[in-house]
């Protein structure tokens, strides 16, 4: 979708970027990742030409973006900057048709957009589509940026650490909606940020630069697993194990077909199927097959009596669609080696180790 | 607000009671008849002076506006210090010498007069449209390239909207300022309620004198007022601290 061949820019006898090559696929969200001054702003600006380039080509959708006139090129693609750049003078509403006014989109069309996408963000159009900027919080505003970037539904948008200016709380929330957006509308979008946590979060793809070189451009869990070099691995930083962790959900990590108990079962064959398959514990299910509680082998051996009877609360559960990093940190809250995996709706579906979480990332390592 | 208001009451009843004392004791002094004794000469005069204002005032607007949009284009801002200094001579010569110096040109009458004039209104009214333009962030600016607005697009639905408080707010001062200097266009022969201003001086008759200041100060009032008015209803509010 996005195509650089080796694209340069030289500002006086400055190279800020130096033969850069990048691919990004179709509905990929590349991420430009690196310290200030590495040349990732400026590589994204020469995408939609405010930055000129001093060589190489831009190919988007297959078209050199040389040969199309700039404004033509730049109302295409979408674009949301770093200090949210809402038009004072203009309200929410306005703000949001600004390409579609440019575009002479039909008033009715776009105003009725204006509205559906102020739905998709959360925010009540009723409210806010009369209100100026001024009068929104810092969050909100940010959301009025991102969907009035997309107005005009263009395939590509390009992002300038949209969310760098917004708290961390506020920013975590904003990102996780902004991901379900991206998980319906499969945008191309080139996203600068100099934080890797939000770039593991949201890439599908990272591109690291270093003064004016793309030096490492991959997924995710292989730029954490295997950086390139000394600098990348500095730059993911240390912890960057743990960070992988946040890549992998459960599901992907849990063993399925887990031995299970019922409370109406005599302890001694709870104690049974513990010995069979190894293990010191085993999760009690309801009748239908919720995860309820748990038998300890330490606990049940010797005993007599019904499951039901000498059952123990489970110490936690985490959820299937959780990441491994979350699961890992209720692991630590309560001190236990392996936690029970349940759906939505709290079904009992398998359980993760902390040896199953070790061994799955060390996979990676070892090929 | 609260505060302002609960003070402005008072003060106002104040100010009212004061122009009444005024206005009683003009009244019997006799002044009062005096002045509107002068009644056709004030009409007269009066229509004059607000042309003179208002023709000098639509050329200092026709060349300010666009001069201060030119000075914060990108190209010319080098040069706009240059510019400001040549504007800026308008001001620091003295107003009377400014029009001795028009009348040596263009001889006696309204057209020296509103050249000095539009020399003397010029300066706040660029002065303001750079400083207003220059106030408008560049992260605005460049959202409105990034997403595909031609430079006069960003000129006129970004720039100048977001400009528009303190380019009026200059507006405002240099009309004032015009308005009260109209007076001095009498002494080349440019008319105005200068002619009773003056006559009045020279005749030592205070009555004649107040026939020309007080409807002087009252268009600058209304001028102000006016503008002011336009500040506040024509600015987006989004964008205006008044509203």
């Amino acid at each position: 979708m996005i195509r650089l061949e080796r694209v340069s820019k030289v500002f006086g006898g400055f190279t800020a970027v130096d033969a850069v090559d990048l691919h990004v696929p179709a509905g990929a969200v590349c991420v430009l990742l690196g310290p200030s001054g590495c040349g990732k702003t400026t590589t994204m600006k020469m995408i939609n030409r405010l930055i000129q380039p001093s060589g190489g080509h831009i190919f988007v959708n297959g078209q050199d973006t040389a040969e199309v006139d700039e404004v033509t090129l730049r109302r295409s693609i979408g674009y949301v900057i770093q200090q949210i750049g809402l038009f004072p003078n203009k309200t929410v509403e306005d703000n949001i048709c600004v390409v579609p006014d440019l575009l002479g989109w039909p008033r009715a069309k776009s105003r009725s957009r204006a509205a559906e996408l102020l739905e998709m963000v959360n925010l009540d159009p009723g409210i806010f589509l009369k209100r100026y900027p001024k009068e929104l919080s810092g969050g909100q505003q940010q959301r009025v940026g991102v969907v009035r970037a997309l107005a005009a539904d263009p395939p590509v948008l390009l992002m300038d650490e949209p969310f760098g200016a917004i708290d961390p709380i506020n920013r975590e929330v904003i990102q996780d909606e902004f991901m379900k957006l991206q998980a319906a509308l499969k945008k191309t979008i080139v996203f600068v940020s100099h934080d890797i946590d939000e770039a593991v979060k949201m890439a599908t793809h990272i591109a690291i630069f270093r003064d004016g070189r793309l030096v490492q451009h991959d997924t995710p869990d292989n730029i954490l697993a295997h950086p390139v070099d000394a600098f990348v691995s500095d730059f993911v930083g240390s912890d960057r194990t743990l960070k992988r962790l946040r890549l992998i959900r459960v599901e992907d990590a849990m063993m399925r077909d887990a031995p299970r108990v019922i409370a109406e079962e005599p302890l001694e064959t709870a104690v049974a199927r513990m010995r069979e398959h190894g293990h010191i514990s085993i999760v009690m299910v309801g009748p239908r097959g919720r995860a309820r509680g748990m038998i300890r082998l330490d606990e049940a051996e010797g005993r007599k009596g019904l499951v039901g009877e000498h059952v123990e609360p489970l110490p936690g559960v985490i959820k299937v669609t959780d990441d491994l990093r979350s699961t890992v940190s209720l692991m630590f809250t309560h001190g236990v080696t392996w936690l029970a995996c349940v759906d939505d709706d709290g079904f009992y579906k398998g359980y993760v180790t902390q040896r199953s979480i070790t061994q799955l990332l060390g996979a990676t390592y070892r090929d | 607000m609260a505060l302002t208001s609960a003070l402005g009451t008072p003060l106002r009843l104040l100010l009212l009671a004061l122009v009444f004392a005024c206005g009683a004791y003009l009244q019997a002094q006799g002044t009062l008849a005096a002045v509107f004794s002068h009644w056709e000469d004030v009409v007269y005069l009066s229509r004059q002076h607000v042309t003179l204002a208002a023709i000098s005032g639509a050329i200092a607007i026709a060349i300010g506006l666009p001069l201060g949009i030119v000075l914060t284009r990108p190209a010319v801002r080098p040069y706009a210090n240059i510019v400001m200094q040549v504007v800026n001579l308008g001001t620091t010569i003295p107003t009377l010498a400014i029009l001795a110096l028009a009348m040596s040109v263009l001889g006696i009458g309204a057209p020296s007069a509103i050249f000095g004039l539009v020399a003397l209104t010029l300066l706040p009214i660029v002065l303001n449209t750079i400083a207003g333009l220059r106030m408008v962030p560049e992260h605005l600016v460049e959202a409105a390239r990034g997403m595909g607005m031609t430079p006069g697009q960003v000129l006129f639905r970004v720039e100048l909207p977001n400009a528009m408080f303190v380019i009026l707010a200059g507006l405002r001062t240099a009309l004032a300022i015009n308005v009260g200097t109209v007076p001095l266009a009498f002494l080349i022969g440019g008319g105005g309620l200068g002619e009773l201003i003056f006559s009045g001086i020279d005749l030592m008759e205070p009555s004649t004198l107040l026939a020309g200041a007080i409807p002087t100060a009252l268009i600058a009032i209304l001028v102000d007022f006016l503008v002011g008015q336009g500040q506040f209803w024509l600015i987006p509010r989004g964008v205006n601290p008044l509203r």
